[in-house]
Parts: structure tokens; sequence; C-alpha cells
């Protein structure tokens, strides 16, 4: 995003937040994004998340080649590895891949058929209406998913290596148990918070002012997904250095 | 009624519209029309505030409303009913829930009397049981009407049509036609219909304002354009063979 862009964004963003016209019916339609977002998503997210911990920890004792570290080493790595950073990122670049893109197109098509033209004349707030159902949802559901896929990954990593043998059950749980700081859960859950937003929001922006037809609504989605990706790691790093 | 004031437009310095004045009465079928390129929907845009004119005024019955506040804009944008081109129906819902749509955001009133004026907009597009169907589900025609009966459902005082005849047959461009002037004569809205539809202009051309390279040319009545001597305007209205042939027989 250019400055110029980026000020739209900011001015966009300033009529999302605007007073919604009817609370009944901006709740009736934050629930639908909720069900779409958290419910829709989390099959992908377990799957993915149970994946990620079983291999992290075959890579980790792949690693520790050294008789002098105890096996209890991994699921300690596994569980920090999963809690700071790959539960919140990768989830977030997943979900800014399946989310974000249908957001876009979403906004997007409605732009080119006329659709949001149809909502300003009736006089209703279109940015309001169209996209705070979809920030609340990505604010509130993406933590969600994010607790879920820790735990998922974690136990993805205890089955791993209980499969594979490359730590005993025994082991792994001392690991996962040992020097636990509660505070990564906080890091990861401002993470996810970030994240939650720019999927909903860049997405949002970029189909919200498409122009054009079919072609453009779909580069849009192209480049919602690509500037999306680029923020989260931007954010990610950001955030962890303001936290830890 | 709604009057416009000497209205400027451009888009990235290339002037669009140049200086358009105009008045359209209430209770009569005002057209705007002129070739592609002219800048009539971006005169209709400039009226209703999708776009901001560079300069001049759009009166709504005396109240102004291109220097208007957004609360502003939004009370007169509920007096507003708006027929687009490609209808704009909500895709993801029902006809129903389309024409209920400005009923649940602006108005308390119960399920029934929402749903008893469903029932009386879609009778009276034709469209009587048609509630359940989804915007795919219809044919354009469908959808137009379904459109009008969006529009209406809030009893708008201001009544737009931006091509109400684009990808219709003539048959049904006539049904169209025929809605919008009984709408208009009912209800005593100010309608204001952009199209370059020669059967529209001649079946229900009550007040016609003619735009050319976006200058307004020309201004009468469907009995008057037959008539004139302008040539940019008989280029336009007479283009076809069989139009020329009709004003020879004339």
């Amino acid at each position: 995003m250019n400055f110029t862009n980026f000020g739209r964004y900011i001015l966009l963003l300033k009529s999302v937040f605007r007073k919604p016209e009817k609370m009944k019916i901006y709740l009736k339609e934050i629930a639908k994004q909720m069900d779409y977002v958290g419910v829709g998503s989390l099959g992908l997210i377990a799957i993915i998340s149970t994946f990620i911990g079983a291999v992290m920890t075959l890579q980790i004792a792949f690693q520790l080649v050294s008789d002098f570290i105890p096996k209890t080493i991994i699921g300690s790595v596994n569980r920090d590895s999963s809690i700071l950073e790959l539960s919140p990122t990768i989830s977030a670049i997943v979900l800014a891949g399946k989310i974000g893109s249908a957001i876009s197109s979403e906004i997007g098509s409605m732009r080119v058929t006329e659709q949001i033209d149809a909502l300003e004349i009736m006089g209703i707030n279109a940015p309001g209406y169209l996209i705070l159902p979809k920030i609340i949802s990505g604010i509130t559901m993406v933590p969600m998913l994010v607790i879920i896929s820790m735990f998922l990954s974690i136990t993805g990593g205890y089955i791993g290596g209980s499969v594979s043998g490359a730590v005993t059950p025994a082991e792994y749980m001392q690991g996962i148990t040992t020097d636990f700081n509660p505070y990564t859960i906080t890091v990861a859950l401002v993470k996810a918070f970030v994240f939650g937003f720019i999927i909903t929001s860049v997405p949002a922006y970029e189909g919200f002012y498409v122009r054009g037809g079919a072609l453009e609504v779909s580069q849009a989605s192209t480049r919602a997904v690509v500037i999306s990706c680029i923020s989260i790691l931007a954010c990610d790093y950001i955030v962890t250095q303001l936290l830890l | 009624m709604i009057e416009i004031k000497d209205i400027h437009k451009s888009f990235s310095g290339n002037e669009v519209l140049k200086g358009i004045s105009g008045k359209f009465e209430e209770g009569v079928t005002n057209l705007i029309i002129g070739g592609s390129g002219s800048g009539k929907t971006t005169l209709l845009k400039c009226m209703v505030g999708l776009h901001q004119p560079d300069s001049g005024s759009v009166l709504y019955d005396g109240r102004d409303f291109t220097p208007m506040t957004y609360e502003q804009r939004i009370e007169v944008r509920k007096e507003i009913g708006m027929l687009f081109q490609g209808s704009a129906l909500f895709d993801s819902m029902t006809v129903e829930e389309n024409i209920m749509f400005p009923l649940n955001m602006f108005t308390d009133q119960s399920r029934k009397e929402k749903l008893e004026r469903v029932d009386f907009c879609l009778e009276r597009v034709n469209l009587a049981g048609k509630n359940k169907l989804f915007p795919a589900e219809l044919s354009g025609g469908m959808k137009k009407r379904v459109g009008i009966a969006r529009a209406i459902s809030m009893n708008p005082k201001y009544l737009f049509c931006d091509e109400p005849n684009s990808g219709l047959d003539p048959k049904t461009s006539i049904v169209i036609d025929e809605l919008i002037k009984e709408i208009t004569e009912e209800y005593k809205t100010t309608t204001i219909v952009v199209t370059h539809d020669m059967n529209s202009v001649m079946g229900i051309g009550d007040y016609i304002l003619f735009l050319h390279e976006g200058k307004k040319f020309w201004e009468g009545s469907n009995k008057e354009i037959a008539h004139t001597d302008i040539q940019e305007l008989n280029d336009f209205v007479f283009a076809s063979r069989f139009m020329k042939a009709a004003k020879d027989k004339f």
C-alpha cells in the first residue's frame, strides 16, 4: 500500500465505525460472519495445526543429536514455538488466503454489480454494513481459532513423537509442562487480535474500491491476500518486539 | 420537483458535464437521453450523490443536496428509490428479503406489516408469489421488476431509473416503461429515467433532456422531438432506418 492507499484505508475505517443504522440487523450479520470465519475455518485450522505440530516434533528430535540435552526439551520447544509463532502466524496466513480472498471478491463483486451503490442510495452506510461485521468476526474468531490451533499443534506433536518413536509420551508430557510461562499465551492472543483485524479489513478495502469487472475483482482478491500476508508478517515482528 | 443548476463534473481533467441545468417536475416521466459517453449516467450519479459535482447544485424540492452533510444526505436518500441498470439486487437475499431490506433498516413495522408491504409491491409489478426466489433464478425482466418493487417499497418521492430497458426484449421493455409511467402518475413521484431507447422516448417521454458531449442540447416532450431541426438530436433519434422511415411517413 502506498501512502494514498493508506490514507483511503484509514478514511474507509472511519466510515466503518460510524453508528449503525439498526443494531439488530448488524448483530444478525455479525453472527453470520462469525459462523463463516470461525466455524467455517475450524476444519482447515485443525488439520494444518495438527500436522505442523507433528512435523515440528520430528524436526526438533532430528536436530537434537547431543546426548547431553534431555529429550523433554522437544516438548518445551514445540510448545513455545506453537504458542508464540506457529499457531498465530501460520493460522493467520492460511486464513488470509481463505477468508481474505472471499471477503475481497464478495465486496468487489458487489461493487461492480452496483449493489454497494444501491445500499448508499437507500441511505445505508455501506462500509459499516458490509465491513464492520467482518472486522468484529475477525477480531473475535481468529483468537479463538488460534487457541484451538495451539492445543492441536501441541497434541499433534504428542501424536507425531509417539508414532515415530522420536520422543516417548512421558518425556513429551514432561517437556510441555515444565517451565511454562503463561505470558506467551497473552502475546499470542494479542497477535491473533491484530491479525484478525488485518485479515478482514485489508481485503475489505481492496474489494470496496474495485473499479471495472471480473478481471479487476480477481486482481483485487490476489492483491488483498498478498498485502494481508506481508502486513501479518510485519505486525508479527512489531508485536513480538514490543511484547517480548 | 428536482432542479439541477449548472452542473460541472470532470474526471482526471476530462470534462464530462459542462454546465447542465434543468427542472424535473413531479408526476411526469422525465427522460435524460443521449448517446454513449454523453454524460447521462454521470449526471444521474451527480444527482443522487454517488458522484460529487465539481460545481453546481441539485435541489430536491428546494433543498440543496450538494453541500449537505452525511447525516442530512441520509435523510434525503430515504426519499429516493432507484432502479439500476443491472438491477443491483442483493444476490444472497431472496426477492422478499431484497424488498424488505430498506423496511428492516428504516422502519419499526412488525414483520406482518412488512410482509404485507412486500406482497403489495410484488403485486404492483406483477410478480405476486415470487417472494422466495433468489435473483439468480429470475429473468432479466423479472429482475428489473423486483428492482422497481424494492425502489417503491419505502414510498419514494423521487424515483431514478438508470437504463431500465438495457438487455431486455422490446416487449418486456414496454412492460417496464409502462410500469414506470403508471407508478409515476399513481404516486406523483418525480421520476427521472436515463435511457437511449427510442421506444421509451416516444412512449413515456413527458419531458426529455437531450445531452450531447456533456452539454444540454435540447429539452421538450416526445411530441416535439420529431419536429426539431437540431442536427445532433436528429442524428441520435433517427439513427435507425426504421425511425427514419417513420419520420418520413409522419
